[in-house]
């Protein structure tokens, strides 16, 4: 028995209606790597992280990333990058971010001049 | 603007191509859902919508500038032997090595074309080519990467297979450059290079490209070019095509969409 479906794309694969895709074990090579894609909206701007796409190789990634991310809305440019490619901190070491003594004299709030720069902005308020 | 001999030969010109890509256009949309990973399948369903946004505007042409009926009754009213479509691009769609190297030897064609006319002396032409030619020069990008990486980089029978995919479309492709008996009045005008000048073209870029990777194009001599296609004359798979691709159309074709 063929699956008969109303698409007749499905049709036309002639697929057993018992087909069952366990037949299919993923081979070693059936695994493409992960690449990271980075989209330039303009001359100048950053390029920024907007996903992955799997490839075969560098060359493959671009090819898809363009449809992927790129085939609607304003693009100049795209970079991608093997995530292989990527040295990443671990969560585990979040720690390392948290700040645990006072330093607030490395954060522009503590600067003098701040009062100055509030009492403009309520000024202009005011106005 | 010119002659009716010319003018006439001109829309023979225009329909042909637009079928060309209408007709592939469908066959590739075929694939949609169904592609080899879903990075492949967005890109080539992509790839299929633009085929039949070319066709949309070489039927536009006709339209609005050649007193044509519009492009859906174009495209969806007439019977096989009134399309003028290769034979190329009505074989089904196979396994995917056939559909890659069709692209590939259909999309370099396409490019060579497109480039010449975007000097055409027909000025709605023209624009049009100009206005298409990053979505082709993608549509070569795509087709040139997967090739190669298949022949170059896959395994022995990735390379067979790429192999005896070009064996099997080369015929095939060769029926793109049919020439027609009206061709020189076309060329007479700057509307657009001959037939083989553009084949000729074609052949050296592809044979280049192919050989780098490994490929061998077929022997020219030895080849026969499948022809018959811009006489309407085709194979049995057009007719199953059009009965499918037209099938809402004709339902209702007054309808409003």
């Amino acid at each position: 028995m063929k699956i008969d479906s109303i698409d007749p794309r499905v049709n036309r694969l002639e697929l057993d209606a018992e087909h069952t895709y366990e037949d299919h074990v993923l081979q070693t090579e059936d695994h493409f790597q992960t690449y990271q894609v980075f989209h330039q909206k303009k001359r100048g701007d950053k390029h920024i992280c907007v996903g992955i796409v799997h490839a075969p190789s560098d060359e493959m990634a671009l090819v898809f990333a363009k449809e992927q991310y790129a085939r609607r809305g304003e693009t100049v440019n795209l970079w991608v990058v093997n995530t292989r490619h990527v040295l990443a901190m671990d969560y585990e070491d979040t720690d390392i971010f948290s700040t645990t003594t006072e330093k607030t004299y490395r954060d522009p709030a503590g600067y003098k001049v701040n009062d100055r720069i509030e009492a403009y902005k309520k000024a202009q308020i005011d106005v | 603007m010119f002659d009716p001999k010319t003018t006439a030969a001109l829309k023979k010109m225009l329909l042909v191509h637009a079928d060309d890509h209408l007709i592939l256009g469908h066959r590739n949309s075929e694939w949609t859902g169904l592609g080899p990973i879903l990075e492949e399948d967005i890109a080539f369903s992509s790839i299929a919508q633009d085929k039949i946004g070319h066709a949309l505007g070489l039927y536009s042409i006709l339209h609005e500038h050649l007193g044509e009926a519009d492009p859906d009754t174009v495209a969806f009213m007439r019977n096989e032997q009134e399309f003028f479509c290769a034979q190329l691009v009505e074989h089904p769609i196979g396994a995917y090595d056939f559909s890659l190297m069709r692209h590939f030897l259909f999309d370099h064609a396409a490019q060579f074309r497109f480039d010449a006319w975007s000097l055409s002396a027909y000025e709605p032409l023209a624009k049009l080519s100009r206005k298409i030619k990053g979505e082709i020069k993608y549509h070569v990008f795509h087709a040139d990467s997967w090739v190669r990486q298949l022949a170059t980089e896959g395994n022995e029978e990735s390379k067979a297979r790429m192999q005896s995919a070009l064996n099997e479309v080369f015929p095939l492709a060769l029926g793109l450059f049919e020439s027609m008996e009206s061709e020189a009045l076309l060329t007479a005008a700057g509307i657009t290079p001959s037939e083989n000048e553009l084949r000729e073209k074609w052949l050296a870029h592809i044979d280049g490209l192919l050989t780098k990777w490994g490929l061998k194009l077929p022997d020219l001599r030895a080849t026969q070019a499948i022809l018959g296609g811009r006489q309407g004359y085709h194979t049995k798979y057009l007719q199953p095509l059009l009965e499918e691709m037209t099938e809402v159309f004709r339902v209702d074709p007054s309808a409003e969409w």
